[in-house]
Order: C-alpha cells, then structure tokens, then sequence
C-alpha cells in the first residue's frame, strides 16, 4: 500500500553547508512519526523541504503514491501537509477565528467581500472545541498562553484540511499540564487518520507520543525504531553514534574542597536577603558557596527568571539586598553585575545572548571590549586572538570568527554566548535554560565547562526545567513556586518527585515531618 | 562591501556622467558647486547616518536646522549691537571673531540640547522615535519663526567676511569638502574603529542583547540623537555662512529627508545595526549628482524630488533582491520573466505623463 508521504534519496546544501544527504523518510496514514537528531541534523531542513518552503536538491517525493513537487508552501497546502514552525505565526491583534481562517476569510456580498464574522467564529468554534480549546472565538490570539496559541495554530491547520502535520518543537515553551493537552488532541488526529510528524528533542515526550522514530545524524539517516524498540537509550545511541553514559554527571573535584553545605561558614560567594521584584511577594533569600552548583527548579511562570534577571540587574529590584563575597553591592544595572562578577546566560539566547547579524568574534569580544581597547579604540589584533582563543576552548564549530551568529546551530550559538561571558572569570555564572533545543554533544560540553567553573570557585546557579539536569549537576537544587522560593533540597534529598512536589505547591518532606527544618534556616523562609 | 562599490561605480558614472554632459570650459566650476554642496548636505547625512545604525531616526533634523540658524542669526544680531565695533589694539580684529564665534559655540550647545531632549524622551518615556522627532518637527519649526518673527533677518554683512572664506579653496578642494572629510575622517573611527562605534552597531542589531551583555543602552542612544542634532546645528552655521541669509520657515525644510535618503542609500538599514560613514558619503554624493546631471538632461528641476524618489526606489528594490542571497542575473531574470509587464506599464506611464506635459506646454506657449 502507498504510503502518505515518501521522501526518497533528498539532498540540499547551503553554501557550505551539506544539510541533507540522501535522507529516506516515509510515513503511513494515521501515524505519528517522530524525527530525532542532533542540532543540525538536518531535522528542520527537511521538514521545511516537505512543507514547500525550500526546494531539495535531489530526490523525489510521493503523495499517496504519486510523485509530486513542492514547490512552494501553498502546493503543500493543497497536499495537505501542514508545517507548524518552533515560533509561532500567529497574528496576536486578531481573534482565534480570524487566524483560523487568516487568507480564507468566509465572506458574502460577493465582489465586495464583507467579512462574515458570524460563519467565521461558528466555523473556528466548531475545530477549537475539537481541540478542547474552550476560548470563544473572539478572544484575541495574543491574551492567549503560549499552549492555546498553539492550539489555534493546529486549528488553522485542520481548516486546511491538513492530512500531514508538522510539528517542529511543539512543547518547547509548553507547561506540562499543555503538553499533555496536545498529546491528547494529537492522538485523536491520529484517530482520524491524520498523518503527524513530530520533532523534538525531549526524547521523553517522543516515546509517549511515537509510533514510530527516524533519526537522523550529520544529514543522514541514522536508522529507524518500531514502537517496541523506542527507548530512551536507543534513541540516544543513534543520534550520536555511541553510547553516552552519564553525561550529565556532576564531576566533583578530587581534592576535598569547601563542600556545601558545610562551606556555609565561609562567605558566601553571593548572599542575597529580601529580594522582591514585585509589591505582594515574599522576600527572596539565597545564598550561594564558592565550588557550588545550585539549580532552581519550578514551573514555568514560577519566578527563575525573573529572579535571574533581578541579580543581573535587568529588573529592577524592589527591596532587598545582594552581597557578593561579602560585600554590600548595589545592582541597578546589568553593568553592575558585571562588574562585580555575576553574569548572566539568559534564557532566550536568540533574543537576548546573541546579535545574530554580527560575526561570531563580535559576539564574543562585545561583553569585554573594554578590555581589548585603548584610549576606545578596538586592538583587531587582540579581538580576533580573543575569538580565536574562545572558539577553541570551547569547541565552537564554526568555519572561521568572522562567520555570522545566525548561520550556526543552536548548540554552538550557546557556546558563543558562553564563551562571550567567559572570556572573564565569573564570581556567580547564572544559566538560564542552558541546554534548551541543543543537542546532546554541545549539552555535554556545557556540562564539563560548568563543572570546571565550579571546581575553580565559582558559584554556579542554573536554572532548568529539564530535571534529569537538575538531578544530574546540582550540588543542591532551590525550588520556586509562585514567585517565592518554595523549599531547598540537598543533594541527598533529591529526586523528580520531590522537586515536583515542592514546585507545584507542595510542602517540603522534611519540614512536613517537622524534622530538621532548623537546617534550612538562612537559605530560605518561606 | 559589495554594496559600497555598486553605489561608488555608480557615483563614478554619474559624475563622468555630468562632465560628459557639460562644456569642458564649465567643468571646474560645475564640480566646485557640487562639491560645495555635497560637503554642505554631507554633515547631516552622516549624523543622521550614525543615528540609523543605533536604530532611531530623526525626522526633527530639517527643523533643527531651521532653529538653530535662526537662533545663530538673533545671537550675531544681538551680540553685533552689544560689542561696539572696536577700531584699534587687538579688539579690531577680535571683535568679529567674538560676534560669531560665542553664537556658533552657543548654538552648536542647543543643537547638542534639542537632540539631548529627544534621546530623553525616546529613552526614559519610551515613545517611539519616530513620532517624538514628528513632534519635534513642528515644535522647533515654530520656534525657529517665532525667533526670528518671521523676517528674514540682516545678516549678511555680519558673516560675509567669513563667508569669503568658506566659499574659498584649499588644495584644489572647496573648504566645505575639507570640513565634510574632516568629520568623515573623525566619524569613520567613531563608527569603525572604537568601543562606542562597535555599541552603536550592536544596539541597533539587537537592543535587549546589547544591554543583557552590560552596555548601557540608553545613555548611548541619547548619545546619538545629540550628536545627529549636533550635526545639523553645524549644518545651520554652514548653511547661514554660504547663502548669507535665513528663512524662518523654509529652512532647513525636507532636509530630514534628504539626510535619511542619503544614509540609506549608502547602506544604512532603517532597522538598525547596518552602515558605514563611507557609505554615507556616497549615498548623499549620489543625492547631489544625479538631479544635477538629469537637469542637464533637460529633466526639469521641479523634478528633482521624483528622480532622487525612483533612484532611492530602485535601490531599495535591488537591495532587498540582493540580500536575499540572489544575484544580479537571478535579479534580471526575476524582473524579466515575472514582472516585465509592470515595469513595462511604469515606464508607459512616466511616458504618457512626459507627454501629457510637452503637450501642455505647448498649449500654453
């Protein structure tokens, strides 16, 4: 029997890139597929290749068993396949209905095309609830959370009548209650016999939701997992082509040194007191040892990066204090923090961390300029020695310095942003999200560069929503709920279920027993 | 790169251009006027220039203009009464120097001042800058008339000693193009070869970047907005000096335009972060040559707006094809086999209306 769709023998390079070589996909009616790989895989690459936006090089692609070219996006629309990029596209001053129906708008009076608001927002109505979308249709996209935006970007899809779905990184900035929302919307599109290719790098969700799993490696196929073989460690191996054991695992050093907790006797590297960012919010209390990596874990929405931001100084803080080995120190403003050693990598690098039209030795040179001028005039010289020098400790892969940010991949831009904070020694490195959407070998690099920070004295706090990381690299790990620090657990403590419970409203395990609660005395109060 | 030595060969071929099109005879003082005026028009373009690639725009500079030549004028007028015209020792020979030279230093301040309060505003009460320097436009204007009241002032013997010498030469080159080199020379390590440059270019890539990575945002982008109203006090003094004579409500006007015009069609992107003061100089050069050369085409100069129009048109279209990784000939193909039709229906009107025109003069005579 025909498959839905077939890709065989595709190829596409970019100027100097080689991004897909002949890569095989196929996938049946009614099946999700899930497409895995490393950054720069070249999952996105094909997927744009199938929705029409670019043309592939060589190959040939069959619909129902019949050959057809993609040209553009609106040939795969009429195809019925569907792409649904990482950032959405909706237009956030319109309501649900009208970008359900965004260019297909349902009007009457003929020639003059008033637009038939009713038939539109009974229409969207009608996909919405299919989806459990109960907003009316008149709610404007952008007073929306991020994971109903993306339910009117499905919905929009089915209006399409869309056979294929592509979904590339769908839970990537979902809470957890709206991923389990989507995977359930997805299993009934399955149902209906609506075809889903689903991309992601959480290999967890991938096996929840998978029937069957294609990886691919360096723009190659790597191999193919039935739904019986699909495990974490499978997966894992085929992206990478060897079996990465541990890697995340925190590396202490060998010789003993200043170990938390019991390093609380010494000052502490940063010791915040009260901090608030917001009128009706708790004080937040945190207080951080040199050689420790602490990790903030909570919901999304729960405060990290808000308490991130406020020692950086990108927030304003309202009341509190901050001392930074023991000293008072007042950050109104990121060059404060700066300056007295806390830097930030923040969570949306794309946004935030990177120029991506500047070169990669701009990007890294820009925190420390100062550094590498005289009299305000930049050395070239010692910039470029600088970029030389950074990109090898760091392994960044790139052809030459002066390549632009945008072009490289999402692991090796967080190296970039890494390596631009690291050309200094830091008192207190702030990550937040470091590994988000990169993949396994630039994740462990930033692991082992973590590692060596604290190891030399540095005080580490990383705030991640992956708990597998939290678990695997704290030294202690600081949960949030709701704006307020909700508990701390030691090393000895931790677990998924724990760091759960206590980010979700929970009460701490050995508080509840009202045990040692004294211990936590000076770390938070709740 | 690749940009800049499109616009310079096509600068090159506009001026080889214009002396083909003019009597040998006329070559030198036709290439005198114009460099006089791209090195008048040139100081605002690179201080508009510099303010694009932070990302903000001026569109208050003609204004600025205006204002700050009448405020020069009121000051030589009021300081001209105030200092008796000395006739020995070393007050004979100071006293011009002190009638002019404490205006211009005053009025180069409140050009620094005007641009301080729209970077202020643009800043602290994040209003967009294009709708503070709108306002900008009609608030200095008014001002600039209500100095003046309205009159033209007398002001031509005060500065026609100076202005003998800056209508003078040196090395073969108007003084206005050693001024204009000068500044290009001061801007291009500004821009290209400092810390502040380099803030610049990155704030105006990525703002929340720049300032995640410690640099003070604000304070530099009210930086450029003074040093843009900077310029185009400068330009007023230049501008008072050469034509020895002010309008309260004519000068200065469009000159926002023409600046802007002039850095984007040398590079600048008005979305920031993209530019250089080389680029510049060549986009307001293009400015001044091409309407110069279609009049001696026989083009008239009332349309002089619509041909720097469809110049910066066609550049901005081409540009937008280029970035998008195309070559020329994919340009040339996609302009044949799409849109011929189009242009072909343009370029049918344009004649339509040329001919509209001879037949209305015709009629007329």
């Amino acid at each position: 029997m025909a498959a839905m769709l077939e890709a065989t023998g595709i190829s596409k390079s970019f100027p100097g890139v080689r991004a897909l070589q002949d890569v095989n996909l196929r996938i049946e009616y009614g099946e999700v597929l899930a497409v895995v790989g490393e950054n720069g895989a070249g999952k996105s690459t094909l997927m744009k290749i199938l929705a029409g936006v670019y043309s592939p090089d060589a190959g040939t692609i069959h619909v129902d068993g019949r050959s057809v070219a993609i040209r553009d996006v609106s040939v795969a629309e009429r195809l019925g396949i569907v792409l649904i990029h990482q950032e959405l596209n909706l237009a956030g001053h319109l309501d649900i209905a009208g970008n359900v129906f965004l260019g297909r708008e349902p009007t009457w009076g003929g020639p003059l095309r008033v637009l038939d608001r009713g038939r539109m927002q009974r229409d969207a109505e009608v996909i919405t609830r299919r989806l459990g979308l109960l907003a009316p249709a008149r709610t404007l996209v952008q007073d929306l959370s991020i994971g109903q935006q993306q339910l009117v970007e499905i919905a929009r899809a089915l209006s399409l009548q869309s056979r294929l779905l592509i979904l590339d990184e769908p839970t990537s900035s979902l809470t957890e209650s709206e991923t389990a929302r989507l995977f359930a919307v997805l299993n009934e599109l399955k149902q209906a016999g609506i075809s889903i290719l689903y991309i992601s790098h959480r290999l967890k969700e991938v096996e929840t939701i998978a029937d069957r799993v294609t990886v691919l490696r360096d723009g190659k196929n790597a191999g193919d997992l039935r739904r019986a073989e699909i495990n974490h460690k499978a997966i894992v191996q085929l992206m990478v082509g060897r079996d990465l054991k541990q890697f995340f695992q925190r590396h202490r050093p060998l010789t003993p040194g200043p170990s938390p907790p019991a390093g609380r006797g010494e000052t502490a590297v940063v010791s915040a007191r009260g901090v608030r960012w917001q009128a009706n919010q708790p004080g937040i209390d945190l207080e951080l040892a040199p050689g420790e990596i602490v990790g903030l874990a909570g919901l999304m929405g729960a405060g990290r990066t808000e308490l991130a931001e406020t020692l950086f100084g990108v927030r304003p803080m309202l009341a509190g204090t901050i001392d930074i080995d023991g000293k008072r120190t007042r950050i109104t403003k990121p060059a404060d923090a700066i300056a007295a050693g806390v830097f930030l990598i923040p969570e949306d690098r794309r946004v935030q961390g990177l120029i991506l039209d500047d070169t990669v030795k701009q990007n890294i040179s820009i925190a420390s300029l100062a550094t590498l001028s005289t009299w305000g005039m930049i050395r070239p010289g010692s910039e470029e020695s600088l970029a030389q020098r950074m990109c090898e400790r760091f392994k960044v892969r790139t052809p030459s310095t002066t390549q632009v940010v945008g072009n490289l991949s999402g692991g090796n831009q967080q190296k970039v942003v890494l390596a631009k904070w690291l050309t200094r020694t830091p008192r207190l490195l702030i990550l937040d999200e470091p590994t988000r959407g990169i993949d396994v070998g630039a994740k462990s690099e930033i692991y082992a560069l973590m590692d060596e920070l604290a190891n030399a004295g540095a005080a580490v706090l990383m705030i991640s929503s992956d708990l597998e990381e939290i678990l695997g690299m704290s030294d202690r790990v600081l949960v949030m709920h709701q704006g307020a620090l909700a508990g701390e657990l030691q090393r000895s403590e931790l677990s998924e279920e724990a760091i759960m419970n206590l980010a979700t409203g929970g009460v701490h395990p050995i508080s509840a027993n009202g045990g040692k609660g004294g211990e936590m005395e000076g770390a938070f109060r709740p | 790169m690749k940009k800049l030595i499109g616009i310079f060969v096509f600068m090159v071929l506009l001026y080889l251009l214009i002396l083909g099109a003019t009597d040998s005879a006329r070559w030198g003082s036709n290439s005198f006027n114009l460099g006089q005026r791209i090195g008048l028009s040139g100081i605002l373009c690179l201080g508009a220039g510099l303010l694009i690639i932070t990302g903000g725009v001026d569109l208050s500079i003609g204004s600025v203009v205006g204002l700050c030549a009448c405020a020069f004028s009121f000051l030589v007028l009021k300081f001209a009464v105030w200092i008796p015209p000395y006739t020995q020792g070393w007050a004979e020979w100071a006293t011009p120097w002190i009638v002019l030279g404490v205006p211009a230093f005053l009025v180069m301040v409140l050009g620094a001042l005007v641009g301080a309060v729209n970077g202020l505003v643009v800043t602290y009460l994040r209003v967009q800058a294009f709708v503070v320097t709108l306002c900008g436009l009609f608030i200095y204007r008014g001002a600039a008339r209500s100095i003046a009241q309205d009159q033209i002032p007398p002001i031509a013997e005060h500065v026609a000693g100076v202005s003998e010498f800056f209508q003078g030469q040196f090395l073969w080159l108007p003084i206005y193009v050693w001024l204009l080199l000068g500044l290009f020379a001061v801007a291009t390590i500004f821009l290209h070869g400092t810390v502040y440059g380099r803030y610049f270019f990155a704030i105006g890539s990525n703002e929340k970047a720049a300032h995640y990575s410690g640099i003070n945002v604000d304070a530099y982008k009210i930086f450029a907005y003074v040093i843009c109203s900077g310029f185009a006090a400068l330009y007023s003094l230049m501008y008072v000096i050469h034509y020895n004579t002010v309008q309260p409500a004519q000068t200065g006007n469009f000159m926002e335009l023409y600046a802007i015009a002039g850095a984007v069609l040398g590079g600048c992107s008005l979305r920031g972060g993209e530019g250089s003061t080389l680029g510049m100089l060549i986009g307001t050069s293009i400015l001044i040559l091409l309407p110069n050369l279609t009049n001696m085409w026989g083009v008239p100069s009332q349309l002089e707006p619509t041909v720097i129009g469809t110049a910066l048109l066609f550049c901005a279209i081409l540009d937008e094809q280029l970035r998008r990784g195309l070559t020329w000939r994919d340009v040339f193909e996609h302009i044949w086999y799409g849109h011929r039709w189009k242009y072909f229906g343009v370029i049918v009107f344009l004649g339509i209306c040329w001919l509209l025109r001879l037949l209305f003069i015709l009629a007329m005579s």
